[in-house]
């Protein structure tokens, strides 16, 4: 556990980390005002986003990447707008009609493109490579208080720590307007509140975090932890601050989790290869729920259930 | 010529085998994809679909330890489908049992059951057993090797999809239009749900291999959401649904046979996303090219009715846009000046506004005088001789001074 360890397991466990609490933090928001699956469409338009921003800049240089990431992420935001009001169509069918056009246009692009010599394709985009963050100039411990193996840090870590910072600044910022503007719309307009100027930057705030957690590790992840990790905590408690804390809590433990069984969980099952980071930080985060819904304090339904179709 | 030769079936055994399978697959996917979407269910269908990865990859794993080579399409689709079914259930238990909406329930049951899928390819690739390569395939779809076992296995499954989709056609769809309805008169609103979430399943599997999981949901969605600026009967939405699907299958194919490195999924739900596109600016009456017709037709009668009431009361005119209307009518000159016929229209629209003053004071129900709009003429709310009440009571028109 020591030099091995800071080489090759501390930056992707912190990259998983930090990226599951910068989705955590909007996710919280957008399951409880029913827009839990724009991370999803987000998470799928960000593919044409890189693709093209690739095509124009011809390198795989990070910059240009998240700007047209989160281009992509805008565009679809717009259009999925656009579609419901002006065709009136439901919020659902329109995001779906938005998000699968969209992605079926970048794996178009790729296919088109030559991207054989760069690290670009559609498996990287949905499972992520959180395995290959690795911090080679490390030597052990010491190396974190070493400016020069710090300054060989992987870009990804740094992007979302920064990331973090700013989503959950913002959080701590808006706090009160968005806890009353998510929970009652028409108070917070009589208060005078630019309810749809924080409905905006909330679905923004929540388009960078995916970007930024894309770029680090795959959109499996994203749409796992926008939802996974806020929905149990939903039914942990009824108080929104005790369900923010609940929701990072379980957050970084899916990422901790997730991320040792699948480094070393097959070799205590007698297997010799890790099994898929991402994919299996998505299950614990699914267990996790899975447990909330069984066993979570606040489980049950006061009401009927809505129905569908309503 | 690639093209015309592709569609015209002449491009080859497979390019011909895969069209005939997109094209099928289409068809069922719209008329399907039409009543979730007319549920407002239809993103149920991306959970469904993404929860067939794990099936595939645990299908795989029991095929090669039972001996085979684990590439058997049939048996990788029933694993499919025993996983998307789980993952249905599972989005119907949480949103039913727990106090979780809809929404959170599909996202989760999408992303974890995915990343299950993804961890058991991981494992597959570990394993290094049988010819694991392939399985990525189901991704977004890999028509390059497609057997006529393979496009006999959509035919059926997306015929048995539709002859089923035939038989509850009338339950689902009192069910997506009422289903309070329904269940008072004692359909099971669950069970038909299911069942029509069953049906979106059977096509998803039977997608895999075409268009792959993360795309078979367009084929689901956008053919209904096209259908729907087309008519406003349920009956002819699911027909139109159902041809978007069929061509958006055919042509996606016939176009990706025609040139090398142009994948079939994505084609197919490009041309299916094209139609959606003519459809929302084009269609009749929802289109919004219509609505912009509409909505410029409209402006112009007030403007024009506007602008006559001035020349009555002859005032100046100053609005450009009134000055084109009516200059292009004929009613006014270039200058300003009202024409002879400008003339008798400001008259008579003058004298109307005069009759529904009358009209006003005789009937003080607001029942034919609240149709008063200023655009709809007196003489379509009332009869002849009501006017000819109204004109003894005003004494008749009176000539407008230029």
């Amino acid at each position: 556990m020591g030099a091995e360890f800071v080489q090759f397991s501390l930056t992707p466990l912190l990259i998983g980390v930090l990226a599951a609490v910068a989705c955590a933090l909007p996710g919280t928001f957008l399951l409880l005002r029913r827009q839990a699956l724009i991370g999803d469409a987000i998470s799928h338009v960000v593919l044409p986003g890189i693709v093209l921003a690739f095509l124009v800049t011809g390198s795989v240089a990070a910059g240009p990447m998240l700007l047209g990431a989160g281009a992509a992420a805008v565009v679809a935001v717009v259009l999925i707008e656009a579609i419901k009001r002006l065709g009136r169509i439901e919020p659902g069918a329109a995001m779906g009609v938005t998000f699968t056009a969209m992605f079926a246009g970048g794996v178009l692009l790729l296919e088109q493109s030559d991207t054989s010599s760069v690290h670009l394709d559609v498996e990287h985009a949905l499972m992520g490579s959180l395995e290959s963050m690795v911090w080679f100039a490390a030597t052990g411990w010491g190396s974190l208080l070493d400016p020069v193996a710090l300054a060989e840090l992987p870009p990804e870590l740094t992007r979302i720590a920064v990331v973090v910072a700013a989503v959950g600044g913002l959080t701590w910022l808006f706090w009160r307007p968005l806890k009353i503007a998510t929970f009652d719309e028409g108070f917070a307009r009589t208060l005078g509140l630019p309810v749809g100027l924080i409905g905006f930057g909330l679905v923004v705030t929540a388009a960078v975090a995916a970007v930024a957690a894309f770029d680090a590790v795959g959109s499996i992840i994203v749409i796992a932890m926008f939802i996974c990790p806020p929905a149990a905590a939903r039914l942990m408690t009824n108080r929104l601050e005790t369900q923010m804390a609940w929701s990072l809590g379980f957050a970084v433990l899916s990422a901790v989790a997730g991320f040792v069984l699948a480094g070393w969980g097959p070799l205590w099952l007698g297997g010799s290869h890790a099994v898929s980071a991402a994919g299996m930080i998505a299950t614990v985060s699914g267990a996790i729920l899975a447990l909330a819904c069984v066993a979570g304090p606040y489980r049950a339904r006061t009401t009927a259930p809505l129905d569908p179709g309503a | 010529m690639e093209l015309l030769a592709a569609l015209t079936l002449g491009a080859g055994y497979n390019a011909a085998l895969v069209a005939v399978g997109a094209t099928l697959l289409g068809i069922a996917a719209g008329t399907v994809g039409s009543f979730l979407f007319l549920r407002k269910r239809a993103l149920v269908s991306d959970a469904v679909a993404h929860a067939t990865l794990p099936g595939v990859g645990l299908a795989f794993l029991a095929m090669v330890a039972l001996g085979g080579d684990g590439r058997s399409l049939p048996g990788l689709l029933a694993g499919a489908g025993v996983t998307a079914g789980l993952g249905l259930l599972a989005v119907e238990w949480m949103t039913r049992r727990s106090r979780l909406a809809e929404d959170a329930a599909i996202g989760a049951v999408l992303s974890v059951f995915f990343g299950a899928g993804v961890v058991l390819l991981t494992v597959i690739q570990s394993l290094g057993a049988g010819r694991p390569a392939g399985l990525e395939g189901f991704l977004l779809g890999s028509t390059a090797g497609m057997l006529f076992e393979d496009a006999l296995v959509i035919a059926l499954g997306g015929a048995l999809a539709l002859a089923a989709t035939w038989a509850l056609r009338r339950p689902m769809t009192l069910v997506a239009f009422d289903p309070d309805y329904a269940a008072a008169n004692g359909y099971d609103v669950r069970r038909i749900d299911l069942a029509m979430m069953g049906l979106a399943t059977a096509v998803t599997v039977v997608g895999l291999k075409v268009v792959g999981l993360v795309l078979i949901v367009a084929l689901l969605i956008i053919p209904g959401v096209t259908a729907r600026f087309w008519t406003e009967r349920s009956d002819r939405l699911v027909a139109i649904a159902g041809a978007v699907g069929g061509v958006s299958g055919y042509l996606g194919a016939a176009l990706s046979a025609s040139a090398p490195a142009l994948p079939t999924g994505p084609l197919i739900v490009l041309v299916a996303a094209a139609l959606f596109a003519v459809s929302l600016l084009f269609a009749p009456a929802r289109g919004l090219a219509a609505a912009l017709i509409r909505h410029r037709r409209f402006q112009t009668r007030v403007h024009r009715r506007q602008g006559l009431l001035a020349v009555a009361r002859a005032e100046p005119i100053h609005d450009r846009f009134t000055l084109r209307v009516l200059g292009a009518e004929g009613l006014l000159r270039p200058d300003g000046v009202p024409t002879e016929a400008g003339r008798a229209q400001a008259a008579k629209i003058a004298r109307d506004e005069r009759r529904w003053e009358i009209a006003r004071q005789i009937h003080q129900d607001a029942g034919l005088t609240g149709r008063y709009d200023g655009l709809t003429p007196i003489e379509q709310v009332f009869t002849p001789d009501e006017i000819t009440a109204f004109d003894a009571a005003l004494g008749g028109p009176r000539a407008v001074e230029g």
